[in-house]
């Protein structure tokens, strides 16, 4: 019963996200009494998973150079079939979660998502994963052999080991592709709502699309992505891939600064796993701080210029 | 073209969360139930090629009689049949795979199913129904078209968009973006009494097992308050968010 973990890699390296769920494979191995090992498809740097615990690595090179689900299910699922591994680890991101059922429909294994930490329970395996976005947190009880466990983002966190790490080239035919890819269009250099490690929003209280240079500004000096509430988006003053929340994307942070954002049941829903919420409103009564870290009450033309400017020196 | 959409009946997105017995079961005393967000903008979306190029809209639920309503709501704003596969939702697992045995019979071009159900968010349903009939599926789907049996569909990723082509048949994870808001439907009087004329059909469970069960529940730890800073105390906020919290 041991355990794979699927890598993503972004422009050939290993993305952000490997770490967690390297880290992830690594102790639900120790738990489950078995060896970690991990794929990866096109990857540059393989061989720093050691840096997780991970000590050997197949590397896929001989499939679709994008991202292809059900190409790399495919091959996943064969690798993992042919060597016995029971526990497929893959994180929370939307390529994973596109991958995961169809690996699962291929392994005939349950698929656990949202994961938050590792099991209660080996006998049976039994999960805690979050559920009704966010509001409630579910205990699943695993009632197949195989498993494919999504990690949730930035739950489980980080575990360096060194160990070092072999890279054993797979030598898997490519499948042939079910969809066919017309083109791509993706930010580069900037951070995204799913990696950032910092995610600053803004709300209907910021009045309109031509004071988002206070956000923007903000993000900038935090190296944050920048994200908005649903009403912001349906007016068209931000583009519906800044919508977070229920209905939008999830936001799983170490840091979210709100800015004039009332904080309804449903924006909050999607934002709540955030580590850190720091909310920004002028009035006292906003719903968002019974859910916030730290707050300030305040016009957000004047609290956010002033943050800026005093972390930009702070970070000098 | 025939389309099928899965329907999932979820708790109001301002409903309060709770369970009972021995938080086993999620409480369903005073949560109103209505089409699962995302399964509403993909069936808008089918009835908009239903209007535009013709097609036949079938919903389909699988779960107990309590989702009746929210089917006949589904014809009431323009599908034309309605499924309900009478077997508990255990866990996605088993919804696919009842799904999946009721497509196998029936000749889809186009199955649209929710991004993700917003009660367990699994994100489970439409991948597995497209392994379990083997055809091409596109999540997180913003955009699609339909020519000459040949979709175009735009998929929604980390920080982009994606443009993938396959032919017919396909299965997409609908969301907000493939309508937009303001396109969503409200029924009105002559659609509701229209649909107490379309067929609904309740169609016997082929057994599927679950892979996964749910033994209990647990609500997030109640938050501490709130430290408010004084706006004109800014020092003092990154003091905290970096020694405190330690996130800066
Ligand atoms: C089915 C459904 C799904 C939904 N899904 C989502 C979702 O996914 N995400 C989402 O965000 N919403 C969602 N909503 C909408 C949600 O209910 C709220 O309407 C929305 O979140 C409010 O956005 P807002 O906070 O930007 O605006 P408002 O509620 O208008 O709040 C603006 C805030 O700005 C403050 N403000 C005003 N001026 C200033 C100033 N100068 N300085 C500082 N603060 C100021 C105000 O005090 C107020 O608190 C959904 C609703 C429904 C019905």
């Amino acid at each position: 019963m041991s355990v794979l973990v699927f890598i993503e890699t972004e422009n050939n390296t290993l993305k952000r996200n490997a770490a967690e769920v390297a880290s992830y494979g690594v102790a639900l191995a120790t738990l489950l009494n078995t060896s970690c090992k991990a794929i990866v498809f096109h990857a540059t740097n393989p061989e720093t998973l050691g840096q997780f615990g991970i000590k050997e690595v197949t590397l896929v090179s001989d499939a679709p150079t994008h991202f292809d689900a059900h190409a790399y299910a495919e091959i996943v699922a064969e690798h993992a079939q042919k060597n016995e591994f029971s526990q497929v680890v893959v994180s929370s991101s939307a390529d994973a979660k596109y991958l995961a059922p169809i690996l699962a429909v291929k392994l005939q294994a349950a698929y656990v998502p949202n994961v938050v930490n590792l099991p209660q329970s080996t006998t049976p395996l039994s999960y805690k994963r979050a559920a009704f976005t966010n509001k409630a947190f579910a205990y699943s009880e695993v009632l197949a052999a195989n498993s494919v466990i999504g990690v949730s983002n930035n739950s489980f966190g980080v575990v360096e080991k060194n160990e070092r790490c072999a890279v054993v080239p797979s030598s898997s035919a490519s499948p042939s592709t079910k969809l066919e890819q017309l083109s791509i269009e993706k930010v580069t250099g900037i951070a995204t709502i799913a990696d950032a490690d910092v995610v600053v929003s803004g709300g209907r209280g910021l009045k309109g699309p031509e004071n988002w240079h206070l956000v923007e500004a903000l993000a900038d000096v935090l190296g944050a992505a920048t994200a908005c509430s649903k009403p912001v988006s349906d007016m068209g003053w931000r583009s519906h891939d800044e919508h977070v929340g229920q209905t939008g994307k999830p936001v799983s942070t170490n840091l979210y600064i709100a800015i004039g954002i009332s904080g309804a049941i449903q924006h909050l829903a999607g934002v709540n796993s955030s580590k850190v919420k720091v909310v920004i409103n002028n009035d006292p009564e906003a719903p968002f701080f019974k859910a916030a870290d730290y707050g300030v009450v305040g016009d957000a033309f004047e609290v956010v210029p002033k943050l800026t400017q005093k972390l930009k020196e702070f970070k000098a | 073209m025939n389309i099928l959409v899965c329907i999932s009946h979820v708790p109001d997105t301002t409903s309060k969360i709770n369970f009972t017995e021995s938080d086993t079961k999620f409480d369903t005393t005073g949560v109103q139930f209505i089409i699962n967000p995302n399964d509403e903008f993909g069936l808008t979306r089918a009835i908009w090629f239903k209007e535009k190029i013709g097609a036949q809209v079938h919903v389909i639920h699988v779960g107990t009689s309590a989702a009746d309503p929210t089917l006949r709501k589904c014809l009431a704003i323009g599908a034309d049949k309605a499924y309900r596969i009478d077997a508990p939702a255990t866990d996605g697992s088993a919804v696919a795979n009842e799904l999946a045995a009721f497509a196998k019979d029936h000749a889809y071009d186009l199955i649209i199913a929710g991004r993700e159900s917003i009660d367990y968010n699994g994100a489970m349903v439409p991948g597995m129904l497209s392994a379990l009939l083997d055809m091409p599926f596109v999540p997180n789907c913003v955009g699609l078209t339909i020519d000459n049996g040949m979709a175009t569909a735009e998929r929604e990723i980390d920080g982009g968009r994606e443009q993938l082509k396959a032919h017919l048949p396909i299965v997409i994870g609908a969301q907000k973006g493939l309508v937009e808001e303001s396109d969503l439907r409200i029924p009105n009087m002559r659609g509701i009494m229209q649909a107490r004329q379309k067929p609904f059909e309740v169609v016997p469970s082929q057994g599927a097992e679950a892979k996964t069960k749910d033994v209990s529940f647990e609500k997030p730890a109640p938050k501490a308050a709130v430290k408010l800073i004084p706006a004109d105390d800014i020092d003092q906020l990154i003091e905290l968010l970096h020694k405190e919290a330690k996130v800066i």
